[in-house]
């Protein structure tokens, strides 16, 4: 059972930011480019400096040591680097079942990175990141490069994993079918989050 | 053996040769003429005043300017590894890093140097003090600058792996570890080559120069053997320290990449 909540949450120029998800629950973000959605989920990962307060499940975000804090608040940002050559060294128990629901085997873990494509570096960034079991995703675009069929795969992967994991979910993409199936869907406009309404 | 006294028309004759490659400089357009002639004339007027500086220090031999004149050489060697920086801290940490690392480095080894093994009596007594931390500073300088250059430029330009390690929940040490220990590396190359060369590509100047006043050549050996030792251990010590206390500072107490800390380059 996570719990994410944001209260005041100012990063640089952005205007204080309230939020809250509950567990299991999936929340989408859009907005134009340079709006601040990345400088949120950064802020809320704890990677750049901030005002306000975030808590995970009542508890502050200052009370928890940083890395440990980051491996529950996971981040997956629009482009994920890799610090070694072959796939395998980023992973420390990759689960073969993963894998296959994004149409991969455990053999993909001895190939180099560099020869892989965007696509396939997004996808491995997101499994990686699972591997750290985390209590909350915050997930920039994690379907922008994909192909139809992938971006479904990815979905399902992670509506999963939020229904076993009772998962906090914030989802940042501009695809309308996503923000449909999300418990909310928020918008940034001129530096405020706003509720989008349905009509 | 004499010491063989130098008269002004033998440095002339020296920086005859220093002229005649500013002229060739200049006819190639090579543009080096004007800071070669600026490099020359300042390590001549740099020299001429240490000396007439040293000649006062060793007749009256008071611990007070000795000790004035080590904090000026440490804050000089301190302003120039700041000065080699592509990119540097801001505020009080541009300079703090090298005075901090070279303090614990090279002023530790020359007391161990002066205390215990050559037991020089009184121990700062400055014949022995100052060439001997100069020799320090010189070197330590040289290897912490290289050390820093290259620990903050690999942070910059590998901003994302560290961030993405951090974002996987890796603590800061473990994001930097590959950067510092290229750094350390990078910091320890120039005395690793100045060790290899010694004595079979290059005769180091300390040596040469007690040769050339008279020592003989095994004595003059061992006192080499002993100045390298104590200079590498120096440089480690001192890049070690400037490893750690830099990299600490790019990162802020909950463990995120503080770039905002280094100044952009200037050119």
């Amino acid at each position: 059972m996570s719990q994410l909540s944001i209260h005041n949450l100012q990063v640089q120029r952005l205007l204080p930011i309230n939020l809250e998800v509950l567990a299991s629950q999936c929340i989408t973000l859009s907005g134009p480019s340079g709006c601040g959605k990345t400088r949120l989920l950064r802020a809320i990962a704890d990677l750049d400096p901030h005002q306000g307060e975030v808590r995970l499940n009542r508890i502050a975000q200052r009370d928890i040591p940083a890395p440990q804090w980051r491996r529950r608040v996971g981040y997956l940002p629009a482009e994920a680097a890799w610090w070694r050559e072959r796939v395998g060294d980023h992973f420390l128990n990759p689960d073969p079942k993963r894998f296959e629901t994004l149409g991969f085997t455990l053999e993909w873990l001895e190939r180099e990175v560099s020869r892989l494509s965007t696509g396939e570096r997004q996808r491995l960034a997101l499994l990686r990141l699972l591997g750290n079991e985390p209590e909350v995703l915050l997930l920039d675009e994690p379907t922008a490069n994909l192909d139809q069929a992938s971006a479904r795969r990815v979905e399902q992967l992670i509506d999963d994993y939020r229904q076993m994991r009772q998962a906090a979910v914030i989802w940042v993409t501009h695809d309308e079918q996503q923000h449909k199936n999300s418990a909310h869907h928020y918008c940034f406009k001129d530096g405020k989050l706003e509720l989008h309404a349905w009509s | 053996m004499e010491l063989i006294l130098l008269t002004p028309w033998d440095l002339s004759i020296a920086a005859l040769l220093v002229l005649l490659l500013a002229g060739l400089s200049f006819h190639l357009r090579l543009g080096i003429e004007k800071r070669l002639a600026v490099a020359a004339a300042r390590s001549a007027l740099q020299l001429g005043l240490l000396g007439l500086v040293l000649k006062v220090i060793f007749a009256q031999s008071n611990p007070i300017t000795i000790g004035l004149l080590t904090l000026f050489m440490l804050l000089v060697a301190s302003y120039e590894v700041m000065n080699r920086q592509q990119r540097r801290y801001h505020g009080f940490w541009g300079m703090g890093v090298g005075v901090l690392s070279m303090f614990l480095s090279s002023f530790s080894v020359t007391l161990l140097a002066l205390l215990v093994i050559l037991q020089v009596d009184p121990w700062y007594a400055p014949q022995y003090l100052i060439p001997l931390l100069g020799m320090m500073l010189g070197n330590t300088m040289t290897g912490v600058a290289l050390s820093l250059d290259s620990l903050n430029q690999n942070a910059w330009q590998q901003r994302a792996s560290i961030e993405a390690r951090l974002m996987l929940g890796h603590d800061w040490q473990t994001a930097i570890t590959e950067i510092r220990r290229n750094a350390l590396r990078t910091g320890l190359i120039p005395i690793l080559n100045a060790m290899a060369a010694a004595g079979v590509v290059s005769i180091p100047g300390m040596m040469t120069g007690q040769i050339l006043a008279g020592s003989p050549p095994l004595e003059a050996a061992k006192y080499q053997i002993l100045i390298l030792f104590l200079v590498s251990a120096s440089i480690g010590l001192g890049s070690v320290t400037a490893i750690w206390v830099g990299s600490k500072h790019l990162f802020d107490e909950r463990q995120r990449l503080r770039l905002d800390r280094l100044t952009r380059p200037k050119h």
